[in-house]
């Protein structure tokens, strides 16, 4: 080994881009941090960003931390589309379209991973954030600082993989790198080790989270909220973190597996030496399918909130929707092969998953019906949550139906790996994940701001976005019966395709104007905040506890933890006439300090895995050890909690709002 | 005995909670890894069996040397009770040496494997065995680490709650990786040598 490569591994100027297309991501991806970074120096902040958030440990501030990322990774996942819905409707006989064919892979590739991996998961994470600890009436997580790391092992995450557009190529192997493609032998460059460590460090960060929050819903809720009378968001996040504490550590194992592959020469999934590549795939639909629920799970809970406080009801069938999601959780485990049955595990296997998968859309539709009854004569405001759920409960249906077809394997066989596919699991996905996530940010916006999200704006967003879906995914069903399999570049014009694929791309246009409205409605919305205020802290009329404190909600949470006696407490309580007792006694509160190490650990995880992907022993070993004094360090910290005198609680809680 | 407040009570259940769910994650990890082992095992591609390579009285003396580490962290937590700190860190000396020691055969028996061209680049079988016993072993390690911080935390500032409250996690995680070895014993080693 000469020195060069001791110091540089295997990184060279031939990792730079190399045309038009990726030079303009890589110059976007630089420009942008630039001009981030001199904003900051201009407005002289970095104190009070290095002091009010990226080293706070208040997890309302680590949930609106991780929504700026999701956003900021959601226009990167667009781009894609904007790319692959031009090239797909141009790319016709003797035209080529925009792409090259490699191109057009790695761009596949990254869309799939980023938006389940960097937007919805970071949404996800960032909505749990904001509202868990508020509903179950608790002052905060039960590890703030494992929060924080696993935040910033989320961010270490998806700055490698915007590094890869800068520094190399990232994976052609599509989002879940089925080997034998993904192996040396047939993606030789850093592409699929881009893949496997900017996943593998927002996975373990990820996982973190999962037993952070699961202890926290089982160990830290209000006194007398038994499991029973809690909201249902949280039953939700109950029923997704355990499924995160079950599936992320496959993950971990089948990546690090292919890393051991790619990188010291093993042989678990190649194609010689003995390895077997389907293992590989059954390992990561055992993640991959809980995956799909850990994503759904919270928006049902979101929806379920939605409903109940804009029907003013109280929600239907509460306790068939808890049975409704451990039935999910449950069955969710026996599922996976419906991604591979023609794996050609035999007839009674597929059989079998065939009709479990059928079995998990009970459960769904009984929290459809609960929906629909909780609606029923109530006095509904078509506010724009309660728009993105009736959105959501017409498309969702149709995708589940699509996928109820798609779940016997006799009409897989057909089916498998076209468009048709890609447009059940896309209407799943972003009609059920993403309108419920948009209805959750619009609901809980004010608690969080102390202000309201401009409605004006909402409505029109939610309709770009639904108009833009019907357009964009339609045709991918006609398209999918037509023959059209998915990643498929370049097509004969013979095949009768194409105006399909321009009605696809109007659609896919309508949905980025969508996005537009909703970065114009956040910025009216800040403009406007004082024309917009939340002065009660109730501004739905809402039903638990996180309607209960002024908004925003302070540090704290709670100034008096309350005590629960009912389920939907809060409204309990307002029609007892309690719900705002005259100057309670306030006390001393403990909060945790800021810590700085959070962030140290995601800026270390960043080189290990930069030195992974490019072989750079030397900065390998160099990320491990501040890991582990970063961790070693904060343990030998005692003093980690800071108090707020009782008579700063009672300053705050009778401050006026903005 | 010291009389504890009941919020250090609710936030050592907490802590118990938490790191009981962190090894039933790692307790994922490794069935998956016990799985694949399983699946590989027969994929030799040429190259030596189990049945070849394995040596049964050395994974003996390793799984004796593990679980008399376990039973010397068991010993600290009790020293520890009765508020005897030097106890604590005599106790855990031993089980450091012995941890050690176990870390030296299993890397000295990967070297050997490997000086005779046994290496996890072989063959399946010996990819999913090398990561197997490695990935224990480095928890192991991790392990090792982890005492030596807490026994220095000790000696500066004796049982204090928060002290108190790391030892019985890692005396969890070390009971937690003598039984994942114990199946490795059981699985790899015995069964390899026997089926």
């Amino acid at each position: 080994m000469t020195f060069t490569h001791f110091i540089f591994g295997n990184l060279s100027f031939s990792a730079l881009p190399e045309n038009a297309i990726a030079w303009g991501g890589a110059l976007t991806v630089i420009f942008g941090a630039v001009i981030v970074l001199a904003l900051i120096t201009f407005f002289n902040a970095w104190t009070w960003l290095w002091r009010e958030w990226l080293t706070s440990l208040d997890p309302k501030r680590i949930g609106v931390m991780y929504i700026l990322v999701s956003v900021v990774m959601f226009v990167r996942g667009l781009f894609d589309v904007g790319l692959m819905r031009v090239q797909q409707a141009t790319s016709v006989g003797d035209a080529h379209g925009i792409l090259t064919a490699t191109h057009f892979q790695e761009i596949f590739s990254a869309h799939g991973s980023i938006m389940i991996f960097f937007v919805a998961m970071g949404f996800m994470f960032g909505i749990v954030n904001l509202v868990l600890p508020l509903q179950i009436g608790a002052r905060d997580v039960a590890f703030p600082f494992l929060n924080s790391a696993s935040f910033w092992l989320f961010c270490a995450g998806a700055a490698l993989i915007n590094l890869s557009l800068i520094v190399g190529d990232f994976s052609t192997a599509g989002w879940l790198s089925y080997p034998p493609l993904s192996e040396l032998a047939y993606s030789p460059t850093s592409g699929v080790d881009y893949w496997i460590w900017s996943l593998q460090i927002a996975g373990i960060g990820s996982l973190l989270s999962g037993v952070n929050f699961l202890a926290t819903i089982v160990k830290m809720r209000a006194k007398g909220m038994s499991y029973m009378k809690m909201p249902m968001f949280a039953w939700t996040v109950f029923g997704a973190m355990t499924l995160v504490v079950f599936a992320f550590p496959v993950l971990t194992v089948t990546l690090a597996l292919l890393s051991l592959d790619r990188t010291l020469g093993m042989h678990f999934f190649t194609a010689a030496g003995g390895g077997n590549m389907m293992m590989y795939v059954n390992l990561i639909w055992a993640w991959g399918h809980p995956e799909v629920y850990i994503l759904i799970l919270p928006a049902f809970g979101i929806f379920s909130e939605v409903v109940s406080t804009f029907s003013g009801k109280k929600l239907a069938g509460y306790a068939s929707m808890v049975y409704a999601i451990w039935a999910i959780v449950f069955l969710s485990w026996l599922v996976w092969l419906h991604h591979f049955f023609t794996m050609g595990a035999g007839a009674d296997v597929n059989a079998f998953f065939g009709i479990m998968t059928a079995v998990i859309a009970i459960p769904t539709g009984v929290k459809i019906f609960n929906w629909l009854f909780t609606m029923y004569r109530g006095r509904i405001r078509f506010t724009s949550p309660m728009l993105w759920f009736m959105g959501f409960v017409v498309l969702f249906t149709l995708g589940g139906v699509a996928g109820v077809v798609l779940s016997e394997p006799v009409a897989d066989y057909q089916l498998h790996n076209s468009l048709f596919l890609v447009a059940h699991f896309h209407t799943m996905i972003v009609s059920g994940v993403l309108f419920g996530y948009f209805a959750g940010v619009t609901y809980w916006f004010p608690k969080v701001t102390g202000f309201h999200l401009n409605e004006r704006w909402g409505i029109r967003a939610f309709w770009l976005w639904l108009v833009g879906f019907i357009l964009a995914f339609g045709p991918l069903y006609i398209l999918g019966f037509m023959g059209a399999t998915r990643r498929l570049d370049h097509y004969d014009p013979s095949m009768g395709w194409q105006g399909l694929f321009i009605v696809a791309a109007v659609g896919a246009f309508l949905i980025m104007l969508g996005f537009l409205c909703q970065i114009i409605q956040l910025v009216v919305s800040i403009r406007d905040r004082k024309l917009n205020p939340d002065t009660t802290g109730d501004p739905w009329y809402g039903r638990t506890l996180e309607w209960s404190m002024r908004s925003p909600a302070p540090e704290y949470n709670f100034a008096v933890l309350p005590e629960v006696t009912e389920r939907d407490e809060f409204w309990v309580m307002k029609q007892a006439g309690t719900a705002h007792a005259a100057a309670p006694i306030y006390e001393d509160i403990a909060v945790p300090r800021n810590s700085g190490a959070g962030i140290l650990i995601g800026a270390f995880a960043v080189v290990i895995g930069f030195g992974i992907i490019w072989h750079i022993w030397w900065l390998m070993i160099v990320g491990l050890i501040g890991v582990a004094a970063c961790i070693i360090v904060r343990t030998f910290d005692e003093d980690t909690e800071r108090v707020i005198s009782a008579s700063e609680v009672a300053r705050i809680e009778t401050m006026k709002t903005i | 005995m010291t009389q504890y407040k009941p919020e250090e009570i609710a936030a050592d259940s907490k802590s118990v909670f938490g790191f009981f769910t962190y090894l039933m994650t790692d307790l994922v990890l490794f069935a998956a890894l016990f799985a694949t082992y399983a699946v590989l095992h027969s994929g030799v591609f040429g190259g030596p069996t189990s049945e070849e390579i394995f040596n049964a009285p050395f994974a003996l003396l390793e799984t004796v040397i593990l679980l008399a580490s376990s039973f010397s962290c068991g010993l600290s937590l009790l020293a520890a009770r009765r508020g005897n700190s030097r106890g604590v860190l005599a106790s855990l000396a031993i089980t450091f040496v012995l941890g050690a020691v176990f870390v030296v055969l299993e890397l000295s028996e990967f070297a050997r494997l490997a000086a005779s061209g046994v290496g996890p680049g072989v063959s399946a079988f010996l990819s999913s065995y090398f990561t197997l016993v490695g990935t224990h072993g480095l928890h192991i390690i991790i392990g090792l680490v982890w005492m030596t911080a807490l026994g220095i935390s000790i000696y500066a500032r004796g049982l204090t709650r928060g002290n108190m409250r790391k030892l019985a996690l890692l005396s969890l995680f070390w009971h937690f990786l003598d039984i994942i070895w114990i199946f490795i014993f059981t699985i790899v080693y015995l069964s390899g040598i026997i089926l």
